[in-house]
């Protein structure tokens, strides 16, 4: 019954029974913080605050203290949005489309990358939030009646789209992270001593006490729940990408845009679950659960998507040539030539070039190269969404009103705060609740546990 | 599942899912009624030796993407077309079937929303839990490593003691309703 081919290397490492994984799920929670832990923290602590006092002068001064301009009217703050909700769909990815592939390597990652999708997917609404203006009118982005009569909502514009796309696939994620949280905060209940966190965890739980009746429907709504989530986040990117190309905008306007965006969104958000997982593996010292194993599977999507990438890039210059159309053909020689030239190469090299390296063995069960690599993708995919946003904007139709773009300490400031906003959720989620999925971990331990692996091979199965 | 009161129910704890899982077909077999097994994680097979029916939890969500499809026809329709209708981009403003390829990515996102939320507030209505709840696990190793099989008494006591522990119980109790 519980028998999986001895080809197949252990998902969890080590002696390992139930009772262990139960400890070393609940010890982050239970123990004090490493003192990593802390610098970590408090460094994304100043970040944050750094960028609430960034966001608070945009919304006192207006957005004019932004580095934009009449030709360049949309850059940093939309960058970071795209570049944030691509963070985000890796979560996702990992949690439905590999529980509906039956992939048993996701459950010692999802439940952290699916922390990292709803974390990032706050960072990315920030933006759109703030570059309104006015931003105690958002409410103007939902179909409610106003005081204008039946003034509606256009339905017809992608920027809508938008709006609908994001608040289910932030929604969506949070309920299916929390259901998959509820037997796990139970686990912690279960052995909290002292009564405040007991009562902390007995609200977090909803009470749950595995029964057989609900682990039944628990495991349906799972299914469901990925079912539902693997057409919504490939629908968030291509609605993402739609921003840009229902436009008519020389180098926005391409049908490509929507699976290019996809692959580049599942690139990135991989990059960043490698980032977060290596640290997380090692200040909460998880080796065995998060194993050399995982961060080459992860490796090996990365350089598959990087991959796909990589062709998108060339599809679209090819196209680009073969439209014929020399407003389509500046824009992409003006990418590459032009005077943002810097950023269309270190897009492409930390892309393109950099995930090719993930075909050595040697390089992509290495920690350290890999770490190394997840923040150069990163960097790269940053720089994606630049090239494509202000280098398709800066020179337009007009050579008269070509101009270039140049940040304010604002519009740094509001990026950096949300990396360390990111960070400061992050880190107080890998404190407080079960970084791994221990309730669903467990039911792999007998065919994927390193000892019952060997117990079985000694069998002669 | 109902409890009839003036039952006595004897709680088995085991210590393994597979001895539990035969724990629980040696205990039907004798024709025993099992009121709950607790368990940390869910024990696959675990509903059929039961005798579990199926749950309906996933035609609960295909209904509720119904309704949300609906709401996004209606929302659309009401506001593009009857009330408010705009010329915007020379889109057709007047027909809604005309306009639809437009409403695709809103009547998707709707569909899915109401699925996925309505039918997790099924789940937790239906499992009777929510913020607050005492737990519902009488013993809090269940949630741990240990499986718990409730039995109602029917009969001698010693009998179903006895098969209790030879099938791997490692704690035995008794509890009056």
């Amino acid at each position: 019954m519980h028998y999986e081919a001895p080809i197949r290397t252990p998902l969890i490492t080590g002696e390992k029974s139930y009772h262990d994984i139960t400890v070393d799920v609940a010890r982050p929670v239970e123990s004090k913080a490493p003192r990593s832990w802390w610098i970590v923290f408090t460094l994304s602590l100043i970040a944050f605050l750094w960028g609430v006092g960034c966001i608070l002068y945009t919304i006192g001064v207006g957005i004019g203290v932004w580095g934009l301009n009449n030709t360049v009217d949309w850059a940093w703050d939309i960058t970071n949005f795209v570049w944030w909700v691509g963070i985000g769909h890796a979560g996702t990815l990992i949690s439905a489309v590999l529980l509906l592939f039956r992939q048993k390597w996701r459950m010692s990652i999802n439940r952290s990358a699916e922390a990292m999708t709803i974390f990032s997917v706050i960072q990315a609404a920030l933006f759109p939030g703030i570059h309104m203006g006015r931003i105690w009118q958002a409410y103007y982005v939902f179909p409610i009646p106003n005081q204008f009569g039946s003034l509606w909502v256009n339905f017809n514009s992608p920027l809508l789209w938008d709006v609908f796309a994001i608040s289910t696939y932030f929604s969506v994620s949070v309920v299916f992270w929390y259901v998959g949280l509820i037997p796990d905060f139970a686990m912690i209940r279960d052995r909290a001593v002292r009564p405040v966190t007991k009562h902390i965890y007995k609200i977090l739980s909803f009470g749950w006490g595995g029964k057989a009746k609900h682990w039944q429907r628990f495991e349906e709504v799972s299914l469901v729940l990925a079912g539902l989530a693997t057409p919504l986040v490939l629908s968030v990117h291509t609605i993402v990408s739609m921003d840009f190309a229902t436009s008519v905008i020389p180098g926005w306007h391409t049908t490509i845009f929507p699976p290019y965006f996809v692959a580049g969104a599942i690139f990135s958000g991989f990059a960043m679950v490698q980032t977060l997982l290596i640290i997380v593996r090692k200040m909460f010292k998880m080796e065995d659960y998060i194993t050399i194993e995982h961060i080459e599977m992860m490796n090996i999507v990365i350089m598959l998507t990087g991959s796909i990438v990589g062709v998108a890039y060339i599809t679209e210059l090819f196209i680009a040539w073969y439209s014929g159309v020399e407003y389509e053909q500046y824009a992409f020689l003006n990418r590459a030539t032009g005077p943002y030239w810097w950023a269309y190469w270190s897009m492409m090299t930390c892309n393109v070039f950099s995930p090719q390296f993930m075909w050595f063995k040697k390089l992509r069960t290495s920690i350290m190269f890999t770490f190394f690599i997840s923040i150069v993708v990163n960097i790269g995919m940053w720089f994606e969404r630049f090239v494509i946003i202000v280098t398709s904007l800066h020179r337009d139709y007009l050579p008269s009103s070509w101009s270039m773009f140049s940040p304010t300490f604002v519009d740094i400031g509001i990026f950096i705060g949300t990396i360390g906003f990111f960070f400061v959720l992050f880190l107080l989620y890998a404190r407080t609740f079960p970084v791994i999925a221990q309730a669903e971990l467990k039911t792999i331990l007998k065919s994927s546990g390193e000892n019952f692996k060997k117990l079985h091979d000694k069998d002669g199965h | 599942m109902a409890t009839n009161h003036n039952t006595t129910i004897i709680s088995a704890l085991f210590d393994d899912d597979d001895v539990l899982l035969k724990g629980v077909k040696d205990v039907k077999a004798k024709g025993y009624n099992i009121n709950e097994v607790y368990s940390p994680f869910p024990v696959h097979g675990l509903d059929h030796a039961l005798g579990l029916k199926g749950t309906r939890i996933a035609i609960a969500a295909f209904m509720y993407g119904c309704l949300g499809l609906t709401t996004a026809i209606s929302l659309t329709y009401g506001m593009m077309i009857v009330d408010w209708p705009m010329n915007i981009g020379g889109k057709p403003s007047f027909s809604w079937g005309e306009n639809l390829p437009a409403f695709i990515p809103i009547m998707f996102e709707l569909t899915v929303f109401f699925a996925a939320h309505l039918m997790v507030w099924t789940f937790f209505i239906r499992n009777d839990i929510y913020p607050g709840r005492k737990a519902q696990n009488p013993d809090p190793r269940t949630t741990d490593d240990k499986f718990l099989m409730e039995v109602e008494l029917k009969g001698e006591k010693e009998e179903l003691m006895s098969l209790l522990r030879d099938s791997g119980a490692i704690e035995i109790s008794e509890t009056h309703n």
